[in-house]
């Protein structure tokens, strides 16, 4: 029963009509946008426009992500999850029961390996360190997201902007984590516990960069911590964190801005590092202004030799005449 | 709400029973003295028959738990997913019963709207939290199942480390089905932590028959008889919390 009815939540057709038993709004389906182990996400259109609307079989999955929901739109300022709209129940004729939903804010945007892999591996780092930004405020509030993984990454907007799906995880600090993927999970790596405090999203961090660079899943060796620090190593764009990722997989980070700040450190140290040995390649922003600057300064000068000659002439003139 | 205890059997097979009682009836006798049963169907490489399927799904419905057909390599998620997912049933099973009875005796948590459910919904994350749980593991090493032990073994370690994340205490014991001796035999007795699994496994001969029935009741019979002992103890102060229809 359990199961026919998910598989019918997961099939609802285009055109489908779900109205709230309570609040009476309206949500016609468009597509499905996906579905996991919890209920469907659907893109519906509504009088507010589009939104998503996630259905269920079961309640206390809808009512546990609404409590995380409303609880992230407190969060001043920022936007950690989608906001939420609308919470109810619709009576489905087909099956004949109340199925339990919520509506939120429709995030138009691409998945994040999908974006990486249009975009180009610099943007990896970019929004690892907004994804931090987001992390760390998470965590200033007492939570954990807990199921981090690219999956549950939307890059929005422009400027390309990282935003956090999926709060099914997320959990209250000192609590055991609710929900979580084994390949970001510490715990199946044999690293650490399920107990949800920040070091373990960190760690979720580091796995989403090394898997952005090994886009192929591997499993874990014996040996967990040696396999990860080689492969870190051996990639070309991950080297350079090496430093940073392991003390991620260590848990010895206690906030995310700790490991933002070094990671910031470990992409200038090399920058540095090229500028004193070879010539830059490509002219980063900041270089390309200094270099304007240089050239304004340069322009002075220009001018000022040019109007030093033009008077001597001018006086040379003036003494000829006199002469 | 007082602090109570929840008592689970996880059923752990990869097909039909052949031996002794109904296993079906067997769980329902469990649900009765207020144990859920969970039911995880271990797959080999494609499909399970259809047999087999209706009696995972049969035995999880009669002991008012989980069940869940996994092939043997996503064993540990599900292991752990599976008694999350029945500890909050019960657990709301027990909020309802006293949602009843502040509301009125046809009040279900759909019957509040949907602004008001949040909080009960909280209560039962914190008592999913902090209640003491006690996992009575039950695995069949007949036939088949003996080359997936390796997977169970760590699908169980997995779960002792979600488990132990918690704020509650936990409490896990061991059957395997067949015995040496007889129809199940006790691997591990009530312990928190499972590490001492790593001893027993490799010592485990498996054998034709698969009583899924018999072992169930001699599971039921073992919490009983740890129920009593207790009581004799602690002159049954002990709550557990019954399992109730949602
Ligand atoms: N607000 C949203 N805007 C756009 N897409 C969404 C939104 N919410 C979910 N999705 C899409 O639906 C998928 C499944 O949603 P999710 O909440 O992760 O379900 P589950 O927890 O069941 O896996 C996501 O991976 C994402 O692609």
């Amino acid at each position: 029963m359990n199961h026919t009815l998910k598989n019918h939540l997961c099939k609802l057709s285009v055109g489908t009509v779900v109205v709230g038993k309570w609040h009476h709004h309206a949500y016609k389906i468009i597509k499905l946008l996906g579905n996991g182990a919890n209920g469907a996400v659907y893109l519906a259109e509504s009088k507010r426009g589009l939104v998503a609307i996630k259905v269920s079989d079961s309640n206390t999955t809808i009512l546990s992500e609404v409590n995380v929901l409303k609880r992230f739109s407190k969060v001043q300022g920022v936007a950690l999850g989608p906001s939420l709209l609308d919470v109810d129940d619709w009576f489905d004729p087909s099956v004949n029961r109340l199925i339990p939903f919520y509506v939120m804010e429709y995030i138009r945007g691409e998945e994040f390996f999908t974006f990486i892999k249009k975009r180009g591996k610099e943007w990896i780092i970019i929004l690892m360190l907004q994804l931090l930004s987001s992390l760390e405020k998470l965590h200033k509030e007492g939570w954990v997201f807990g199921d981090l993984k690219p999956e549950n990454l939307l890059v929005a907007g422009m400027p390309p902007t990282i935003r956090l799906l999926d709060v099914g995880g997320t959990t209250l600090q000192g609590r055991a984590i609710k929900e979580f993927t084994e390949f970001y999970d510490r715990g199946y790596w044999g690293l650490g516990s399920r107990k949800a405090d920040p070091a373990y999203d960190l760690f979720a961090v580091a796995m989403i960069m090394i898997h952005a660079c090994y886009p192929r899943k591997f499993e874990r060796k014996e040996n967990a911590r040696q396999q990860l620090s080689e492969m870190i190593q051996a990639d070309a764009t991950l080297r350079k964190y090496h430093k940073v990722l392991m003390k991620a997989i260590d848990g010895t980070y206690k906030q995310a801005i700790e490991m933002k700040r070094d990671l910031v450190a470990a992409l200038h140290h090399n920058d540095l590092l090229k500028k004193e040995s070879q010539p830059p390649l490509r002219k980063t922003r900041n270089q390309r202004k200094m270099q304007r600057k240089a050239k304004k300064r340069g322009g002075i000068v220009e001018t000022a030799v040019i109007v030093a000659t033009l008077l001597f002439a001018y006086v040379l003139y003036l003494y000829g005449q006199v002469l | 709400m007082r602090k109570g205890t929840l008592r689970q059997i996880l059923l752990i097979t990869d097909g039909c029973s052949n031996h002794g009682e109904d296993p079906i009836a067997m769980a329902a006798l469990a649900k009765e003295q207020g144990i859920t049963v969970n039911v995880i169907g271990v797959l080999d490489q494609d499909t399970i028959d259809e047999n087999g399927l209706r009696e995972i799904e049969g035995i999880a419905m009669a002991g008012g738990g989980v069940s869940q057909v996994v092939y043997a390599k996503q064993l540990s998620q599900t292991v752990q997913m599976v008694t999350r997912k029945a500890m909050t049933q019960t657990l709301q099973g027990v909020v309802n019963k006293e949602l009843k009875q502040i509301l009125g005796s046809n009040a279900s948590l759909e019957d509040l709207p949907p602004e008001k459910r949040g909080e009960v919904m909280e209560v039962v994350d914190e008592l999913g939290e902090t209640v003491e749980l006690e996992v009575l593991i039950l695995i069949d090493t007949s036939g088949s199942m003996k080359t997936k032990l390796p997977t169970v073994k760590e699908a169980l370690f997995d779960l002792s480390l979600s488990l132990n994340a918690r704020i509650g205490d936990n409490q896990f014991s061991v059957f395997v089905f067949p015995g040496k001796h007889g129809n199940t035999e006790k691997v591990l007795d009530w312990t928190p932590n499972l590490e001492s699994l790593s001893s027993v496994f490799p010592k485990l001969t498996s054998g034709g028959l698969t009583p899924t029935g018999p072992a169930l009741r001699e599971a039921v019979a073992f919490y009983f008889e740890k129920k009593r002992s207790l009581r004799g103890l602690i002159s049954g102060d002990e709550s557990y919390f019954e399992e109730s229809s949602m």
